[in-house]
């Protein structure tokens, strides 16, 4: 087994052990990111300068023993969205293809206090709105799975680069599944915490009442470390949740005797995909075997999350993406007058999915429109809130599919941006009800693609999630498979 | 035809919290341009704003003192529009849910107290400023470049609207000065219109006197000083007026105020107007105040302008006119206050005040920190009067050299010499002297021209160079002619 392929503790352990240092470690990550990266085009920006820097350092405090976290010396990823100072921050649009923050996201400053190494951005779709990471400007990031197919999105490279062995872990964020759909598609474990539960500050936002940051794992008790890590509240964002963080490893380990699993059948429709609904099925099966109670739930509401998300999400990225109007930073293309500068700059600047986007949310927030749309739509979440809020009164944890399908060809939801926004029918109302849940892999199709298991959770329960998670992942060898970055 | 007037107020207060509403940065006016900035005031991706405190508590002061509803329950808005100056493209402010709301202010006009209902006082962010650069009217959309500065973005503002409830040009004139005013002693911002710090906008419309329909209204922007307010609405009025007279209509639309033609000139139709798409903030909660901390803030407010008044003229005997022009201004009625402590005749004192030391004062540019002397000196010239020690005539030669010295008013009397005289041993042999040498007046006095008696006062003073008490020398005067 080579050093990358090991998980992020299991890394951790041995530069612990003192068996490898981080430098080492390190250069061997790198040797094959850069070896596999012509297939499947993980990464935007590599850093392999400052990774190394960050090594160094890394290996001095492994040699002095003070203040060693798991993540000393580990290489990870970080989803291009996420600030870095110094370090060119794209979005996956050519609107920042050269900006460089001055500063560093929360989450980046709290990675690299713990001694994090990080080799590189990742991939995504543009500013996150895609669930294939197709949209990106800059390439097409592949499923390791199958290189034909998509890795899902937007955080496709954060999937594909930790699937592939490109880095120990990664961060994405999610917004209606993008951290999820792609971890299920790769065949990794990502969650998505609570609205609230990691800051905000410098990930470039989206949504901003939707967004939230998590991370992207070889397993879960990789996910449970980096949560230690990135959960809490932060001064510098007002929506980020002062509640207590329990340590997320030790509650992983408790057992699942006697948790209540709540099935919601609004998540089974008999039309969908029976390879997908007969491994999310037999997961359950294999919970209840460990000790948990299995309860039918509704959402009656979960309909409705699609359409009030495809008026909650653009209306709010149309007035977040406004300052990309090239007069201060970013793409800037010259116009004879001001409205003329800002008309071809952000016609240049952004791909077709984020104008397309930008102008639903537009047109959805105008005076005559708003309380048709906008404010229908903030009442339909509050229903959808409701829905878990009434279901969580009976259950722990509620169990669905991740994803309706295994991952998909390139092109194949391009032309019609509907079938591509239904990718997201099963995580999108997570998002909604601003509620934690995570993705693990749960089988593989008959053409050896992951299927992902996805549980949800109470606000701030993340540990639930991932004491259930771990408890069935240990269960079963799922976790074990590995891509093999072919065609097929 | 005769038209009314119909007017509302909106004016922007820069508070002068230390930071920033969102950002640590400075609010300090006047340093080199884009000093004061960072990521997060200058809406760099990633960003998050985090609420000033400060400025919610200084927001709440200015409802209060305008007698509003202060919510429990408000929220910001993003305001959605492209400008240079503004980097996110969006000012947070506040729409459905301000902070303060149905409140009103209290003005002294001509026809005496006047309530004018303020509609709300809300939160929001000061945009950046734009330098433009070659063109012409100094116009973004004509500008050859424009140069921009964001230390003045994000800076913490209140927007005060009012009701319609102004009337005249003069009303309007009032309610910003009370306005002021009550900022000024709040201690809320510097009201520095010159600086921006205190900005209005106009709405102006006019309708047939004694009809109930609102007119067409346009809105008046650029108007830096009270004055330029002033003159402002009084052309709006007339202009509006003169077209309906000739049958046409009112645009509503926004105008500038150009100050060097003294008019005001269209800048954008309502065609044109934005549509702002307001929503809810995402990157801030709610603003959720306690009836405790709402208390708190009530209960350290100082006294204000109205309540000051009315207690001026209980306590020190003024009337209502000398008591408002003395609250009028903080440090103005703190002057009078620390000298009617050094005197018993308070009147006498603001008297003196708001005559000869008003007009020297507003004749020389000057402001109270730069007077000469302090308020005790001014006290000892009222009671060098009250005594008899001088008369009114000496009196004001005295002041004017306490004005130009500061010198106190006792020296002055003694170093000039300058007694009254109030023997009445003395003046009866002035007296005597002038009905002497003036006997065809006396005659004239005698044969019924009583009003002859002025000029014989003015010869006796004249004889006394001066010294003479008035009162006395026109007792006796009057005593020997109808003797």
């Amino acid at each position: 087994m080579e050093l990358y392929q090991l998980t992020l503790h299991e890394a951790a352990q041995a530069l612990q052990s003192k068996k490898t240092s981080s430098v080492e470690l390190t250069k061997t990550v790198l040797d094959h990111l850069k070896k596999v990266e012509p297939q499947v085009q993980s990464f935007i920006t590599i850093t392999e300068t400052e990774a190394l820097a960050q090594a160094a350092e890394a290996d001095k405090r492994l040699a002095s023993g003070n203040n060693i976290t798991p993540f000393t010396g580990v290489p990870i990823a970080l989803k291009d969205l996420l600030c870095t100072k110094g370090v060119r921050t794209t979005c996956a649009s050519k609107m920042l293809e050269n900006f460089k923050p001055p500063y560093n996201a929360t989450v980046v400053e709290k990675l690299n206090s713990a001694g994090a190494v990080s080799v590189g951005k990742t991939n995504m779709d543009e500013f996150a709105m895609g669930s294939s990471t197709e949209t990106s400007y800059y390439q097409k990031t592949k499923n390791p799975w199958n290189l034909t197919c998509v890795p899902g999105g937007s955080s496709g490279g954060s999937a594909s680069s930790v699937s592939a062995d490109q880095a120990f872990a990664s961060l994405g964020s999610d917004t209606g599944g993008s951290i999820r759909q792609p971890a299920a598609l790769c065949g990794i474990v990502g969650l998505k915490p609570t609205y609230g539960r990691i800051s905000r500050y410098g990930l470039i936002a989206f949504a901003s009442s939707l967004d939230q940051i998590g991370p992207m794992t070889k397993d879960v008790e990789d996910s449970a470390l980096m949560m230690n890590v990135i959960a809490g509240h932060d001064p510098k964002d007002s929506t980020s949740a002062d509640v207590p963080v329990p340590d997320y490893t030790a509650e992983m380990k408790k057992s699942v005797k006697g948790l209540k699993i709540g099935i919601p059948k609004e998540f089974f429709p008999s039309e969908m995909n029976t390879e997908v609904s007969e491994a999310v099925k037999k997961a359950i099966e294999q919970l209840k075997s460990l000790g948990a109670e299995i309860h039918e739930v509704s959402l009656p509401h979960s309909p409705y999350s699609l359409a009030a998300y495809y008026v909650l999400a653009p209306s709010e990225a149309s007035s977040n993406l406004a300052r990309y109007d090239g007069v201060r930073y970013g793409l800037r293309v010259p116009g004879e007058n001001i409205v003329e500068m800002y008309s071809k700059t952000r016609a240049a600047g952004f791909g077709p999915e984020v104008k397309r986007r930008i102008m639903l949310g537009t047109y959805a927030l105008s005076s005559g429109y708003y309380d048709a749309y906008y404010l229908k739509a903030l009442k339909v979440r509050r229903l959808i809130k409701q829905d878990y809020d009434k279901a969580f009164e009976k259950v722990d944890i509620i169990a669905t599919p991740t994803a309706p399908n295994p991952a998909f060809r390139f092109g194949e939801k391009t032309d019609n941006p509907l079938t591509m926004y239904l990718e997201d029918i099963f995580t999108i109302s997570i998002n909604i009800a601003g509620v934690p849940a995570i993705s693990v892999p749960c089988g593989l199709s008959k053409t050896g693609l992951p299927i992902g298991l996805q549980l949800i959770g109470k606000p701030f329960d993340e540990a639930a999630l991932l004491k259930a998670a771990y408890a069935y992942e240990q269960s079963t060898d799922w976790h074990k498979n590995k891509p093999t970055l072919k065609e097929s | 035809m005769e038209y009314e007037p119909v007017i509302g107020l909106e004016v922007h207060c820069e508070l002068k919290t230390a930071t920033k509403l969102f950002c640590g940065c400075s609010t300090i006016f006047g340093s080199d341009s884009n000093t004061q900035v960072c990521p997060v005031c200058l809406g760099l991706p990633g960003t998050l704003p985090v609420m000033n405190e400060k400025a919610v508590e200084y927001a709440v002061k200015i409802g209060l003192a305008l007698n509003c509803t202060i919510a429990k329950y408000s929220k910001m808005d993003r305001k959605n529009y492209y400008y240079p100056d503004l980097p996110k493209a969006y000012q947070v402010s506040q729409n459905d849910k301000p902070l303060n709301y149905a409140g009103y202010l209290d003005i002294i006009t001509k026809e005496g107290t006047k309530r004018i209902g303020v509609t709300r006082a809300h939160l929001e962010e000061d945009a950046g400023k734009l330098i433009h650069q070659g063109g012409k009217a100094g116009r973004l959309e004509s500008s050859d470049y424009s140069l921009a500065d964001y230390n003045r973005g994000g800076i913490p503002l209140v927007e005060i609207v009012s009701e319609p409830d102004i009337r005249s040009a003069d009303e309007a004139h009032a309610y910003l000065t009370a306005l002021r005013n009550i900022l000024l002693y709040i201690g809320v911002s510097d009201c520095n219109m010159e600086e921006g710090s205190l900005r209005c906008d106009a709405n102006v419309s006019v309708r047939p006197k004694g009809t109930e329909k609102f007119g067409t209204r346009t809105e008046i922007k650029n108007m830096n000083s009270f004055k330029f307010a002033k003159q402002a609405i009084e052309y709006e009025i007339k202009r509006q007026s003169a077209l309906l007279d000739k049958g046409e209509r009112v645009v509503q639309e926004s105008r500038l105020w150009d100050v060097n033609e003294s008019k005001t000139k269209t800048m954008r139709s309502k065609e044109e107007a934005h549509d702002y798409r307001y929503f809810p903030e995402p990157d801030l909660v709610p603003i959720i105040l306690s009836e405790d901390y709402v208390n708190s803030i009530k209960k350290n407010l100082p006294e204000l302008p109205a309540a000051k008044r009315t207690r001026f003229v209980s306590q020190y005997g003024l009337t209502e006119y000398d008591a408002g022009v003395l609250t009028s201004d903080q440090e103005l009625a703190d002057w009078y206050e620390e000298g009617a402590k050094h005197t018993k005749n308070p009147k006498g004192l603001s008297n003196w005040m708001m005559g000869d030391m008003a007009a020297r004062m507003k004749e020389e540019e000057k402001e109270l920190k730069d007077l000469k002397f302090e308020q005790k000196k001014l006290c000892e010239l009222v009671d060098l009067i009250d005594k008899g020690t001088i008369n009114s005539k000496q009196a004001k030669e005295v002041f004017i050299e306490l004005f130009d010295t500061g010198k106190s008013p006792e020296a002055i009397v003694k170093d000039k010499g300058m007694v009254q005289v109030s023997d009445p041993a003395v003046i009866e042999k002035a007296v005597e002297k002038v009905l002497g040498e003036n006997a065809n007046v006396v005659a004239d006095y005698k044969g019924g021209k009583q009003g002859v008696l002025g000029f014989l006062v003015g010869k006796v003073m004249q004889a006394t160079q001066g010294k003479a008490n008035p009162k006395l020398v026109n007792e006796i005067l009057k005593k020997k002619l109808d003797s």
